[in-house]
């Protein structure tokens, strides 16, 4: 394997939750609902991911429990800003800093054991190619999953009548109400995938990306894939840019401090975080075209009149 | 089958507006006995050591006043940017800011000594959390950047910081290579209240006054009331012609700086020195506290307290109980979901249908 395989895969890899994640909220903002909770339902599916697949040796069965985990954490932000209307932002916060204690709490036994990897695809031939082998047939199931998953967004949203209706919702729920459209029940569905994608997101991390469990190992991630929402003006394709360019980022970083080039490791760490405000800068300084792209109703409570 | 059907209440409750925090507070004492129950504890001694036990010695009401300070400060500096829409979630980061603004002095300049090294190092310290505050303000108001997501990642950028600081150019030379600065001269720390009976220092003072005084502010003053139009509706507030812009900086600069406040106070006081880590999470837990205390300077006094017991009450429990005191911050997140839903009874009748009487109503 040459070095440039070996970084276009780390890179894939440093992707694929952020991808996952983002695509999972893209669903939800596009249903005019603002959840914040994604750091929050992304550690719960780490820590499920990592527990499940301890106590069974599967890592798939591991993967699937975290997003019945994420699914499920989403549900209590919406049974809050859904059924009782409460703020969405600050329920979205509550979320997080729930999904971070308990997680903090569920995995203090598992801090320090070696935990079960997710194998990588191997197929005799194809993945032996050289150059394009390794990275096209030769990645984690989550990474395949990832792409067929970016696929079906965009298809979703922008293809199917389903699709049509959760983009109506989000941009004027009045209107989508007074049609008949039940407004409610489709924001539960949307929060609830949105959910079970930050789930997997999580799993990811702690099946793949690094096979243990660490506190707080999202480590912003989720905070990440909300700033990858807007900066992709809420379209399926541009987030997968965006998440490549972020994962590109974050190796490119690793790489520039394993060379040693003299610069302190916690400033080429924060570099991420660095790039997400200033990409966040760029997009939201053309305030008509944010405005364009951003669903109408995104984060405004709903009362349906009866 | 049961439906929860939600109804606008014509006017807010005024009974629930003052009633929200208990019932969100006595929720939660439920939920943590069912929490406590699963774990195979008893649940009313464990919440006995969680919430009374704290209580019952003079030392250890000095650590709430300990915990309770910095809650405080920065919960009082959240509401105000809070009530008007500003949603700064970096508290955590200008805290750190401010800690080390505010050490430049004692660990840059030892030799410094003197009666006005103090308040020279709380004025860097507020200074450092509104320097930090400036930017997701300065964002949001010239390019329009979500000052939710800027706030927040300067938070890590903060971490980032600090830690290459105590371990790399203010690391202690003389400290056996620990990530740890030098320790504050006597001049540098900010005295106990009590020295004799505990640790408690004068920054819960500070707190308390800042709540008045950010109190007075919100709910005397023009400048409060301009808060309160423009963070309810942005549009009334321009045909006041208040500029949102102007309250944008003015709102993160006081978080900030009370955030900053609460930084340097924290490493003066109860720390003494600047270390890799010198908050356990108190800028995100005073998010929990702000919303407790109902955005209201007075209740977060209160608020705060209760959120500095679930600390010791932690704590507490993992030695009496064995019960991890990461049990602390699941309590707090849960605190936090049912003041929310607490909330909104202030504004929704809540009703339960049953789909029986549903078609009832539709048949006559």
């Amino acid at each position: 394997m040459t070095m440039f395989e070996a970084i276009l895969l780390t890179v894939a890899t440093a992707a694929t939750p952020l991808l996952i994640a983002a695509l999972g909220e893209l669903v939800v903002e596009r249903s005019g609902v603002l959840n914040l909770g994604v750091e929050g339902m992304m550690v719960m599916g780490a820590v499920t991911g990592f527990a499940v697949a301890q106590y069974t040796g599967s890592a798939w069965l591991g993967m699937f429990a975290a997003i019945l985990a994420g699914a499920a954490f989403s549900l209590l932000f919406g049974f809050l800003t859904l059924t009782l209307i409460t703020n969405q932002v600050a329920t979205g916060l509550a979320l997080t800093l729930l999904g971070l204690g308990a997680s903090a709490m569920i995995g203090e036994s598992f801090v320090g054991l070696p935990g079960v990897r997710m194998d990588s695809l191997y197929i005799r031939g194809l993945t032996d190619i050289p150059y394009v082998g390794r990275v096209l047939f030769g990645q984690d199931p989550i990474f395949y999953i990832s792409i067929l998953l970016t696929i079906g967004v965009a298809w979703f949203l922008f293809r199917t009548r389903a699709g049509l209706t959760l983009r109506a919702v989000g941009d004027n729920h009045t209107s989508a109400h007074a049609l008949g459209v039940p407004v409610v029940r489709i924001r539960y569905l949307a929060v609830i995938f949105g959910g079970a994608c930050a789930g997997l997101a999580g799993a990811q991390l702690s099946l793949v990306y690094v096979p243990q469990w660490v506190e707080n190992m999202t480590s912003g991630r989720g905070w990440i894939a909300l700033a990858l929402v807007v900066f992709a003006s809420w379209r399926p394709w541009r987030i997968l840019a965006g998440a490549y360019l972020f994962g590109a980022v974050t190796i490119g970083q690793l790489h520039a401090q394993a060379l040693g080039i003299g610069v302190p490791s916690q400033l080429m760490s924060s570099l991420p975080y660095l790039a997400t405000i200033i990409v966040l800068v760029l997009i939201s300084r053309n305030k008509r075209l944010t405005l364009m792209n951003t669903p109408t109703s995104l984060g405004k409570p709903f009362v349906p009149d009866r | 089958m049961m439906r929860i059907e939600i109804v606008k209440r014509p006017q807010h409750s005024a009974l629930f507006s003052a009633l929200s925090p208990f019932i969100a507070l006595f929720l939660t004492l439920i939920a943590g006995a069912i929490l406590f129950s699963i774990l195979g504890k008893n649940p009313i001694s464990a919440l006995y050591s969680y919430f009374v036990e704290p209580l019952t010695e003079v030392w250890s009401i000095h650590e709430l006043l300990v915990k309770a300070a910095p809650l405080i400060l920065i919960a009082v500096g959240l509401s105000v940017c809070f009530l008007s829409n500003n949603w700064n979630i970096g508290a955590e980061g200008q805290f750190i800011a401010g800690g080390i603004a505010g050490s430049i002095l004692p660990v840059v300049f030892p030799d410094f000594q003197g009666w006005y090294v103090l308040p020279i190092m709380l004025l860097l310290g507020m200074a450092g959390g509104m320097a930090y505050a400036t930017i997701p303000a300065f964002l949001k108001v010239r390019f329009n950047t979500n000052e939710i997501l800027t706030s927040l990642m300067l938070v890590y950028v903060a971490q980032l910081f600090l830690d290459w600081l105590v371990r790399g150019p203010w690391r202690n030379p003389q400290g056996y290579n620990f990530p740890e600065t030098v320790q504050f001269s006597d001049s540098a720390i900010l005295p106990a209240i009590w020295p004799d009976s505990g640790r408690a220092h004068w920054g819960f003072a500070l707190a308390i006054i800042a709540a008045v005084v950010v109190w007075f502010m919100l709910s005397r003053t023009l400048n409060g009331f301009e808060i309160k139009v423009l963070g309810r509706s942005s549009r009334a507030g321009r045909f006041a012609g208040f500029s949102a812009g102007r309250l944008t900086f003015f709102a993160f600069l006081v978080s900030g700086a009370l955030a900053g406040l609460a930084g340097i106070a924290e490493v003066s006081g109860a720390v003494g020195q600047l270390r890799t880590s010198i908050s356990p999470g108190y800028g995100f837990t005073a998010i929990i506290v702000a919303f407790l205390g109902r955005l209201n300077p007075l209740g977060i006094i209160a608020a705060g307290l209760v959120l500095a017991l679930s600390y010791l009450g932690g704590e507490a429990a993992q030695i009496s109980l064995g019960i991890s005191e990461k049990s602390a911050r699941i309590f707090q997140g849960i605190i936090l979901f049912f003041v929310l839903a607490s909330d909104s009874l202030i504004y929704y009748r809540i009703r339960i249908v049953s789909r029986l009487s549903d078609t009832a109503l539709k048949g006559a």
